[in-house]
């Protein structure tokens, strides 16, 4: 009989979930909000925009390590997720070639010229977004809803500084103008249980930086503890699909599970003092980008101890 | 009360029941044996027999080569073929003794020995040292040695590890359900050197058989418990094992005994019955075959020095597609490239697989999902031990405690990238180690 055997260190089994099948469930969860997205703005063609975007960010990855002579590896989906990740964050009416734009801005700036998968040190999708801002304010701040072009429930809240305007149980669904897929806080709830389930997140981010949130604005929002300003606040902006999708990004936050809740309040700190004091209504994008920045530093004084080293038991 | 337990670890697919359930059968001999010189961490043993020698079963051919070290025993009667290297289960080429059995088994003069009533503490510890008993678990480090801490009086807890938290070896579980009295009988002996200690019988909870017959046997045993461990990988790790047991919590530069411990497996618990009650050298042991590369999984009672080869010839041979077979556990065994070498002290299983799992994958770039962090059990950062690793940043390496790593391989086992973590945070961590002698 054939005597060749293997040799490898050990150990010699190897856990079922990969790289591959965490994006993949990364992208199912993201499913329901994409598809009420799709559903909500059908009238402006969102469908489209998804698909460019998505197409555009996964053909960038693979042109560029084809030319670089680097393994390819959009099979990972990685390159699927963050695609997807920056149409959700695009208003409907964007113009299909700012998705192409922001995907190669994400891919191949942010992602690929900083070493590939694993050491970008900002979200992809997140820079990409800020990075349209900036260049085309204009489109990326103009919401349509219903054929009305109008604001945000967020900057009307803002602009009255009283939720006299807004109804919070559409926020809650999603019927109110915003990006493709921030608008349905219910939809996204549906994906981030999943990924809760599945253990491929768990709350230590996304629970310190809402429940951060929620304390800030009750402090200094105005309103004291008023159960349906919180709401409105939770429902609206990106806050939702930030926690649950893009705060929780794996190679921007930090890896140890203290500097994971210090990163949570920095979060939610963050984020309440652009909402409220910052110049726009909004400031989810620029709070996760921020920290992420912080992350090294955030990730240097939470060093755990060893075990036997007087550390936690 | 909650089953004990240690934070990290990793539940893997634990493949027991290929074998569990399979009585242990003895199996006797027919090519020669083969007795490395160094099955035990220490100086190797000195050979005390000449080629052409006629040696007996339980007769002495090697002696220790210094206080931490350890004898060795023939297994069997017949001649000495030759003393030369021969390769042993972890790849390396030791010196060995080659013995071609005469099929007779005639038996040496066994140790001698008294009641245990009558053995003073010094008799009995010398006894674990003339047997040649070392840690059968897979570290090999000699009993005698473990057994002798400086304050002997300050060992309040004496722990078998009945865990076996490696996936597929049932041997200690075999053993547990069959020689349960031994296993008692072995640690009222390590009782009698510890005047202030307890036993207890560590056993996870996957094991309630062993658990129900172990609380009977000590039930009139007011020293000794049993203890119900969560089953978890490692949990038969030293220093996980005293946590749960104990709540006390020691490093790498720690000994057990440091904090009032002495751990033993199951297998070198009852060598030690064997050597002290019967006089018997330590000369044989149970070995799981296992994995669904063998045609008959099973647990066999061999002696030492048997080819590995005609030990999986009687669990009913290898099946074609036999790719991988490892000398004890998928965690922490090594990887063989032969099955020309011979059962040591510390085999406590082979397993052989038809896949293997490392192969199919490649390794990709670290996502930084944290989940080599939950998995460590000594709570490291084994995603950065790896680069610090790759890029031989020794210095690095140090200051992040690389050196608390016991390579029990749980990063690896989670790693969605497929890392080879352990085996880099392994070779660093020798080199690391060898330095900080130099220094």
């Amino acid at each position: 009989m054939n005597e060749q055997f293997n040799i490898s260190a050990s150990p010699h089994i190897r856990a079922k979930d990969s790289t591959g099948s965490i994006m993949m469930w990364v992208i199912i969860a993201l499913l329901p909000t994409t598809l009420f997205g799709i559903w909500n703005f059908r009238d402006q063609n969102a469908w489209i925009l998804v698909v460019v975007t998505v197409a555009a960010a996964v053909l960038t990855e693979f042109i560029y390590e084809k030319l670089m002579h680097k393994k390819v590896t959009i099979s990972d989906f990685s390159a699927a997720v963050t695609g997807l990740l920056l149409a959700l964050n695009l208003p409907p009416s964007a113009p299909w070639w700012m998705g192409v734009l922001g995907s190669v801005f994400a891919i191949l700036v942010v992602k690929q010229l900083f070493g590939g998968l694993g050491q970008n040190f900002m979200n992809p999708a997140l820079a990409a977004r800020c990075f349209l801002l900036i260049s085309f304010t204009g489109r990326m701040t103009s919401f349509t809803y219903d054929g009305i072009t109008g604001a945000t429930p967020l900057a009307t809240m803002r602009a009255d500084g009283s939720i006299a305007n807004v109804d919070t149980m559409n926020m809650f669904i999603g019927q109110i103008p915003g990006t493709i897929g921030e608008t349905s806080t219910i939809a996204i709830m549906i994906g981030a249980i999943i990924l809760l389930l599945k253990g491929i997140i768990d709350l230590r981010i996304p629970g310190t930086y809402l429940v951060t949130f929620v304390i800030f604005i009750t402090i200094f929002g105005g309103h004291g503890f008023d159960w349906q300003f919180i709401t409105a606040h939770l429902c609206g902006g990106g806050i939702m699909l930030g926690a649950w999708f893009m705060a929780t990004d794996y190679v921007t936050s930090p890896i140890t599970k203290k500097g994971q809740i210090i990163y949570g309040i920095l979060l939610g700190v963050l984020t309440g003092l652009f909402r409220l004091f910052g110049g726009s209504a909004e400031g989810v994008s620029y709070a996760i980008i921020i920290s992420n920045i912080l992350v090294p530093l955030i990730e240097k004084v939470t060093l755990p101890k060893p075990f036997g080293k007087g550390g936690e038991k | 009360m909650g089953l004990l337990t240690f934070k990290g670890g990793i539940h893997p697919n634990d493949g027991k029941s290929l074998a569990k359930d399979k009585a242990i059968v003895e199996i006797l001999p027919k090519g020669d044996l083969v007795y490395p010189l160094s099955q035990h961490i220490g100086a190797p043993a000195s050979p005390i027999v000449k080629v052409g020698d006629q040696v007996l079963k339980g007769q002495k051919i090697a002696e220790a080569g210094g206080f931490v070290s350890a004898p060795v025993y023939s297994s069997v009667s017949g001649k000495v073929k030759a003393i030369a290297p021969n390769f042993t289960p972890t790849g390396g080429k030791v010196n060995s003794i080659v013995i071609e059995n005469d099929g007779e088994y005639t038996e040496a003069e066994k140790l001698a020995t008294k009641p245990l009533e009558e053995l003073t503490k010094e008799e009995i510890l010398n006894l674990i040292a003339d047997a040649g008993i070392v840690g059968m678990g897979g570290a090999g480090f000699p009993t005698r040695v473990k057994l002798s801490p400086k304050e002997p009086d300050k060992i309040d807890y004496v722990i078998a590890n009945c865990a076996e938290c490696e996936p597929y070896i049932t041997a200690d579980y075999r053993r547990m359900m069959e020689n349960p009295e031994e296993l008692v009988s072995g640690m009222k002996v390590i009782l009698r050197l510890f005047d202030n200690a307890k036993g207890v019988f560590a056993v996870e909870d996957n094991k309630p058989d062993c658990i129900a017959k172990l609380e009977e046997l000590t039930k009139g045993e007011p020293r000794m418990e049993v203890a119900k461990l969560m089953t978890k990988y490692p949990q038969g790790g030293e220093r996980q094992l005293i946590y749960a047991v104990t709540k006390r919590a020691i490093n790498s530069s720690m000994l057990p005994a440091d904090v009032g411990c002495v751990v033993d497996n199951v297998e070198t618990i009852i060598n030690i019955h064997h050597a002290v009650i019967n006089g018997r050298p330590s000369i044989e042991r149970v070995v799981t075959v296992s994995g669904d590369g063998v045609n008959e999984p099973g647990n066999f009672k061999v002696p030492f020095g048997i080819s590995q080869r005609e030990l999986v010839e009687a669990a009913g041979g290898l099946k074609e597609e036999t790719q991988k077979i490892i000398s004890g556990g998928p965690m922490m065994g090594f990887a063989m490239f032969t099955l020309d070498v011979p059962v040591t002290k510390t085999s406590s299983s082979i397993l052989c697989l038809t896949k293997d799992e490392v192969a199919m994958y490649e390794p990709g770039a670290c996502i930084n999902c944290g989940r080599c962090i939950e998995a460590c059990p000594s709570r490291l950062i084994p995603s950065r031990l790896a680069d610090y690793a790759e890029r031989h940043d020794e210095k690095a390496f140090e200051k992040e405690f690389g050196v608390e790593c016991m390579e029990c391989g749980s990063c690896s086992y989670v790693c969605p990238a497929r890392r080879q973590l352990k085996q880099a945070i392994g070779s660093m961590r020798k080199i690391a180690l060898a330095n900080r002698k130099k220094k």
